[in-house]
C-alpha cells in the first residue's frame, strides 16, 4: 500500500450548511449519508447472518444423527436453499457493501458517495427483497427447495409455486447490487482527493473497484437467467426444457457464468480488508502493493473463463474438460501471489495480535486451506469423485466462513473504534475469535472426510458410516453459531461505552481514515485533504 | 470544479448503466451463442447434420456400432421403442431403421422426439437424411405406428469412436401444441432437429 | 455440556460403525485407482506447499513480534522474489496438469463395450435397461420406513440398500448410458469412480471394468427433490458364469410373472399385496397413511380418483398424469402389483369403496 502523507488543514466541519443527523426513524429512511447507509447495510447483514445461521443450525441439528428426527426432507431442502441464498445475497454481499459505504469515502478523502440518493434506494429495496424471499416459507408448497443454484428443471417445471416470488426477490436484490456497484465505481473514479492517484489507493478501495465491475458484469446475467426461468414457467418458452428444444445444461452454463464471478465478488473485498489489517499490525508496509493489484485484477478476469468447472460431470467433451481444468488451475497463481505477499508482509515486521489481526491471520491460514481444496477440485478427473459431495461443501465453507465472514468480522473490529469512538474490549474480542476459530474448524474440517468417504451434499439423512463426523460437525456448528452472540454483544457494548479511542486507534495504522477523529464526524472531508 | 465533477459522474453512470443493460442482453445472447458453440464443439451432443449427406464413398475397412435408445420422459404414456436395438454400419453407407410408437391412452395425442447422441464428439458425423424427429407425431387413441429413420455415418468419424448411441426422448406436446408451434416457427433449427 | 454428553453417547452407541474413514475410496477398477493416485499426488503437493508457506508465517509470528522487541524493516517490494513465486507455482501446476490430462483421456475411452446398460433417473429411483438383453427393472430404496424414522435399529446398509440391484459381469467393459425421466439426477458409485449426471432429454455415457465380484454402493448426487437422499445405487458385480445364470433367471422370472397375471385373486390377497406395493411405490409422496402433503401431493384418503370410477383410477396409475409429479407406473409395476395397489387404495387408508380389480383387467 502506498504511504499517504496527508496535509490536513482542518479536520473540523466548518461548512455552516452541514448539520448533524436528523432525529427519529426519518433519519434512517431518508438519509443520504454514507455512514448512516453503511451502518444500515451492516445491521441488515448481521440480522440476515443470524437468520441464515438459524437455518444452518436446523440443518446441522437434523444431521446430528442418522435418521429423520426434526424436519421433513422437503423442509430440509427449503432450509439448505434459503440458507445459501440468505448467506450469499443477504449476509456476505450487503456486509461488504456496508463496509464500502463507510470506508471508501473516508479512505479516498471524499465527503460522501457520488450518488447519495441512489445509495439510499439501493439499500432500502433490499429488505423488501428478503421479506419476499422469507415470506415464501409460509406459502402453500413451501419456500424454494431446489438449492441455491436452482438448477432447471427442478426449479422450473418441478418447482413449488413460490418460485415466482423467489425470482422477483432475486430481481430486486440484483437491482440493488447493480446500483450499489455503479455508485462505488463513480465514487472511486470521480471523488478521490487531489493527489490520491489510482496506485495510491488503499487495497480495500482497489478490490472494491474491481468487485464493482464484476457485479455490473454478472448480476444482469443472473437477472437474465431468472427471467428465462420466469418465461419458461409462465409464458411457455423452452429455454431449459428439452421438450421444446431447450437444454437444462444451458441453465447451468448461464448460471455459472454469473456464479463463478459471484464467488469472487464475495472474496475480493476480503482480500482488500486483509491487506489493510496485516500491515497495520505488522507495522510494516504491505509487500508487493502493485502485484497485489494485478493479482486481484487477473483473478477477476480469469473468473469469466472457468465457470464450467462446476459442471465437470454434465457430460462435456474432453476438450471442454481440459480447457476448464487448465483455466481453473491458473487461478492458483495470482491467489498464491496474494498469500505469499501477506506472509512477506509479516516477515521481519513488528507484530502484535489484537482481535482484528487474529481474524486476519486465521483468514490467511483457513482461506489457503480452502484454496488447496479448490485446487484439488479443479483437477477434472478427481472432481468426478469430489463433485456434489461434502468435500465441496467443506471447500466453499472454508473460503466463505473463515474467508469472507472472518474478513468481515476482522474489518468490523478494525474499524469499529473509528465508527463509535470507543476502543475495543480486547478480552471479549479474543473470546469471540477463539470460540469462532474452534467452532469453524470443528464444523467444517470433518466435512472433508465424509465427502471423500462418499457422502453426497444436500441430503437430510445419511448412511451410518458418516455418523461420527457428522455429529462432530453439528457440535462445531452450534459452538460457532452461539459464539456469534459474543460478537453481537461486543458490537453493542462498543457502541454504548468504552475507553475513548484516538484518531489513529491502532499504533501502526496508516491511511486517510485514521486522520479524522474517532468517532468519525457525521460529515468528513467536506474540504478534500491533500494527499502528497 | 464541483459541476464538472457532476457532469463526469453523470456520464459515467450512464455508461455503467448501459453496460449493465447490455450484460442483461448478453445473458439472453448466451442462448444462441451456446447453440453456435455446441455446433462447433459438439458440447451437448445435438449438432447433427440434417438432410441429404454428401458422402463420397463407403468406407468398408471398419464398422461402427450404432445403438438406438428411447426414453419416455415423465407424463408420456406411449409405448416407444426401437424396432432394432443396434446395428453395425460401414461409414458412408445409407442405413434405414424404424421406431415403434403406440398411443395406449384413450385420447388423441401429439408427440415430439428429441434426439441426443453420445459420445457427443460423434454427433456431427451422424447425418440424418430423414428422421421422424423432424416432425411432430400425432397418434389417435389406441393406434400405433412405425416411424422411419434414414441415416449415414460420416467416413470421417474419428477412428477411436467405435460405438455411437442415438437416444430419443419422446415428449408429450398435446397441451402446448399451439405455444410450441410458435416456437417452432421462430426457431426452426432447434425444435425440428 | 449436554451436547458433548450426547455426542459421547452417540459414539458409544455405534462402536461397530465408527470407522472414521478419512480418505477417498481407492476403488476397484484400474481407473478408480488412477484417480485415487492423482488425488493423493495433488494432496501431497498441497501439503508440502502448505507446510512451507505456513512454516514461514508461523516463524514470523513467533520471531517478529513486538513484545520480543522486533522492529519492523522497511522493504516492501522485491521483483526477483515476486517473479520467483509466480513462476514456480506455474511450473508446479503444469506438473499437475500432465497426469490429470492423461487420466481424463483414459476416462473418455470410447472403445466398444461388452454390455450396454441404459440408466434412467426417476424421482426417486433408478431404472436399469440392458440393451442387449430383454431385462428392464426399477431399483428402489429398500430400507424400511421404521428405520428412517428411528422406530427400529438401523441395519449396516442403512439407506444404501435397494430392492433390485444392478448386476454386471466382472472383467467386462460395461458401458452406462445415463439419462433422466424428470429432473437432473447423478449416478455415482465411489468405488468405480463413475459419476455422471442424468439429464432429461440428453444422454451421457460412462464405463467401468471391475476386476473382482462384490457389492458396491453409491447414491444420487444431484439434488432432485424431496427424496434425493433416498435413491441409492447398488451394483452387484458377478463372475461371468454367475452373471449368465442371473440373466437366464431374469428371463424365467419374466415368464412366470406373465403367468401370474392371468390368475384370479381374492380381495384380501390383493389388499395384503397392495399394502406392500403402496408403501414401496406410493407412500413417498402420498404418505404412508394416505394423507398426502397439502400443497404438494394430494391425499389418497377420500380422493375423487380413489373413490370414483375404477377405470380412471387404473388409468392414472398406469399412465400417470402429465404435468404433475404423478408418474406412469406401467413400466415399473407388474399387472398384479397394479391390480393390488388399486384394490388396496380403494379399500384401505380410510376408503371403503368395496370393489376389486383383477390383474387380467389391467391394460398396459
Amino acid at each position: 500500500m502506498a504511504t499517504v502523507d496527508v496535509d490536513l488543514p482542518h479536520v473540523k466541519d466548518e461548512d455552516p450548511h452541514h448539520h448533524g443527523p436528523a432525529k427519529g426513524f426519518g433519519r434512517w429512511l431518508y438519509t443520504t449519508n454514507h455512514k448512516d447507509i453503511g451502518s444500515m447495510y451492516l445491521i441488515f447483514s448481521l440480522s440476515m447472518f443470524m437468520i441464515g445461521g438459524i437455518m444452518a443450525l436446523i440443518i446441522r441439528a437434523e444431521l446430528f444423527q442418522p435418521g429423520l428426527q426434526l424436519v421433513e426432507p422437503n423442509f430440509f431442502n427449503q432450509m439448505t436453499t434459503m440458507h445459501g441464498l440468505i448467506m450469499v445475497f443477504g449476509a456476505v454481499m450487503p456486509a461488504f457493501v456496508g463496509l464500502a459505504n463507510w470506508m471508501i469515502p473516508m479512505q479516498i478523502g471524499a465527503p460522501d458517495m457520488a450518488l447519495p440518493r441512489m445509495n439510499n434506494w439501493s439499500f432500502w429495496i433490499l429488505p423488501f427483497a428478503f421479506l419476499i424471499l422469507l415470506s415464501s416459507l409460509f406459502m402453500p408448497g413451501g419456500a424454494p427447495n431446489f438449492g441455491w443454484t436452482f438448477y432447471a428443471p427442478l426449479s422450473t417445471t418441478y418447482a413449488p409455486e413460490s418460485v415466482t416470488f423467489f425470482i422477483f426477490g432475486v430481481h430486486i436484490m440484483g437491482a440493488s447490487s447493480i446500483m450499489g456497484a455503479i455508485n462505488i465505481i463513480a465514487t472511486i473514479l470521480n471523488m478521490r482527493a487531489p493527489g490520491m492517484t489510482l496506485m495510491k489507493m488503499p487495497l480495500f478501495v482497489w478490490t472494491w473497484l474491481i468487485t464493482a465491475f464484476l457485479l455490473i458484469a454478472v448480476m444482469p446475467v443472473l437477472a437474465g437467467v431468472v427471467t428465462m426461468m420466469l418465461m419458461d414457467i409462465h409464458f411457455g418458452t423452452s429455454f431449459f426444457n428439452a421438450a421444446g428444444g431447450g437444454d437444462p445444461v444451458l441453465f447451468q452454463h448461464v448460471f455459472w457464468f454469473f456464479g463463478h464471478p459471484e464467488v469472487y465478488i464475495m472474496i475480493l473485498p476480503a482480500f482488500g480488508i486483509i491487506s489493510e489489517i496485516i500491515p497495520t499490525f505488522a507495522r510494516k508496509r504491505l509487500f508487493g502493493y502493485s502485484s497485489m493489484v494485478y493479482a486481484v485484477a487477473s483473478i477477476a478476469l480469469l473468473s469469466f473463463v472457468v465457470w464450467a468447472h462446476h459442471m465437470f460431470t454434465v457430460g462435456m467433451p474432453l476438450v471442454g474438460e481440459v480447457f476448464f481444468m487448465f483455466a481453473t488451475m491458473l487461478i492458483a497463481v495470482p491467489t498464491g501471489v496474494k498469500v505469499f505477499n501477506w506472509v512477506a508482509t509479516m516477515f521481519r515486521g513488528s507484530m502484535t495480535f489484537e482481535t482484528p489481526m487474529l481474524f486476519a491471520i486465521a483468514f490467511v491460514v483457513l482461506f489457503t486451506i480452502g484454496g488447496f481444496s479448490g485446487l484439488m477440485l479443479a483437477i477434472a478427473p478427481a472432481d468426478f469423485q469430489y463433485h456434489d459431495t461434502y468435500f465441496v461443501v467443506a471447500h466453499f465453507h472454508y473460503v466463505l466462513v473463515p474467508g469472507a465472514i472472518f474478513s468481515i468480522m476482522a474489518a468490523t473490529y478494525y474499524w469499529l473504534p473509528k465508527w463509535t469512538g470507543h476502543q475495543l474490549n480486547e478480552t471479549m474480542g479474543k473470546l469471540h475469535f477463539w470460540l469462532s476459530f474452534v467452532g469453524v474448524n470443528v464444523t467444517f474440517f470433518p466435512m472433508h472426510f465424509v465427502g471423500l468417504a462418499g457422502m453426497p451434499r444436500r441430503i437430510p439423512d445419511y448412511a451410518l458410516q458418516f455418523a461420527d463426523f457428522n455429529s462432530m460437525a453439528s457440535v462445531g456448528a452450534f459452538i460457532f453459531g452461539f459464539s456469534q452472540l459474543v460478537f453481537i454483544y461486543n458490537v453493542i457494548q462498543n457502541v454504548r461505552a468504552g475507553e475513548k479511542a484516538t484518531a489513529q486507534v491502532w499504533e501502526g495504522a496508516h491511511g486517510l481514515e485514521w486522520t479524522i477523529p474517532s468517532p468519525a464526524p457525521y460529515h468528513t472531508f467536506s474540504t478534500p485533504p491533500k494527499v502528497g | 470544479m464541483a459541476e464538472q465533477n457532476e457532469i463526469k459522474t453523470n456520464r459515467l453512470v450512464v455508461r455503467l448503466a448501459t453496460a449493465a443493460i447490455a450484460m442483461f442482453g448478453f445473458g439472453f445472447a448466451l442462448v444462441p451463442l451456446y447453440d453456435v458453440f455446441c455446433d462447433i464443439t459438439g458440447l451437448n451432443g445435438k449438432n447433427f447434420s440434417q438432410g441429404p449427406a454428401e458422402v463420397a464413398s463407403v468406407d468398408r475397412s471398419r464398422t461402427v456400432k450404432v445403438q438406438f435408445v428411447t426414453v419416455n420422459p415423465a407424463g408420456m404414456p406411449w409405448d416407444f421403442k426401437p424396432t432394432v436395438r443396434s446395428m453395425r454400419v460401414y461409414p458412408g453407407e445409407d442405413k434405414h431403421t424404424t421406431f415403434y410408437a403406440k398411443n395406449s391412452t384413450g385420447e388423441w395425442m401429439v408427440a415430439q422426439a428429441v434426439p441426443s447422441v453420445t459420445p457427443s464428439e460423434a454427433a456431427p458425423y451422424l447425418h440424418k437424411v430423414n428422421c421422424f424427429c423432424f416432425d411432430r407425431q400425432p397418434l389417435d387413441a389406441g393406434t400405433d405406428t412405425e416411424m422411419p429413420l434414414l441415416f449415414v455415418v460420416d467416413p470421417e468419424l474419428p477412428e477411436h469412436i467405435s460405438t455411437i448411441t442415438l437416444s430419443y426422448a419422446l415428449y408429450d406436446l398435446t397441451d402446448d401444441q399451439k405455444v410450441a408451434q410458435l416456437k417452432l416457427d421462430n426457431d426452426k433449427g432447434r425444435t425440428s432437429l | 455440556m449436554s451436547k458433548a454428553f450426547s455426542l459421547a453417547l452417540s459414539l458409544l452407541s455405534t462402536p461397530a460403525l465408527a470407522d472414521w474413514q478419512l480418505n477417498m475410496n481407492e476403488g476397484v477398477t484400474a481407473l478408480s485407482r488412477e484417480i485415487f493416485d492423482l488425488h493423493m499426488l495433488i494432496f501431497w503437493i498441497c501439503v508440502v506447499i502448505g507446510v512451507a508457506v505456513f512454516g514461514v508465517m508461523f516463524y514470523s509470528i513467533f520471531k517478529f513480534r513486538k513484545s520480543k522487541g522486533a522492529v519492523a524493516e522497511h522493504w516492501h517490494e522485491n521483483t526477483t522474489v515476486e517473479v520467483f513465486w509466480t513462476v514456480i507455482p506455474s511450473i508446479i501446476l503444469i506438473a499437475m496438469a500432465v497426469p490429470a490430462t492423461a487420466t481424463l483421456m483414459d476416462m473418455y475411452d470410447t472403445s466398444e463395450a461388452d454390455v450396454d446398460i441404459q440408466i434412467t433417473g426417476y424421482q426417486w429411483k433408478w431404472r436399469y435397461q440392458y440393451l442387449d438383453e430383454d431385462i428392464d427393472f426399477f431399483s428402489n430404496l429398500s430400507t424400511p420406513r421404521e428405520e428412517i424414522v428411528n422406530e427400529s435399529t438401523k441395519n449396516p446398509n442403512y439407506l444404501l440398500e435397494v430392492d433390485n440391484a444392478l448386476v454386471i459381469p466382472a472383467n467386462k467393459k460395461v458401458r452406462f448410458l445415463v439419462t433422466a425421466n424428470d429432473v437432473i439426477h447423478s449416478w455415482w458409485v465411489p468405488h468405480f469412480a463413475v459419476k455422471k449426471d442424468a439429464i432429461p432429454g440428453f444422454i451421457n455415457e460412462a464405463w467401468v471394468k471391475v476386476e473382482e465380484p462384490g457389492v458396491y454402493r453409491g447414491q444420487c448426487t444431484e439434488l432432485c427433490g424431496k427424496d434425493h437422499g433416498f435413491m441409492p445405487v447398488v451394483v452387484e458385480v458377478k463372475s461371468e458364469a454367475d452373471y449368465a445364470q442371473w440373466v437366464a433367471d431374469q428371463k424365467a422370472m419374466k415368464l412366470a410373472m406373465a403367468d401370474e397375471a392371468s390368475k384370479e385373486f381374492s380381495m384380501d390377497e390383493l389388499i395384503a399385496k397392495g399394502e406392500g406395493v403402496y408403501q414401496a411405490a406410493c407412500a413417498g409422496c402420498h404418505q404412508p397413511n394416505g394423507q398426502g402433503i397439502p400443497g404438494a401431493f394430494p391425499a389418497i384418503t377420500g380422493s375423487a380418483i380413489a373413490t370414483g370410477a375404477i377405470d380412471a383410477h387404473i388409468d392414472i396409475i398406469v399412465n400417470g398424469k402429465s404435468g404433475t409429479a404423478m408418474q406412469a407406473f406401467k413400466e415399473q409395476l407388474s399387472a398384479v402389483d397394479i391390480a393390488a395397489v388399486v384394490t388396496y387404495q380403494r379399500n384401505a387408508l380410510g376408503n371403503t369403496v368395496g370393489d376389486v380389480v383383477q390383474p387380467s383387467a389391467i391394460q398396459k
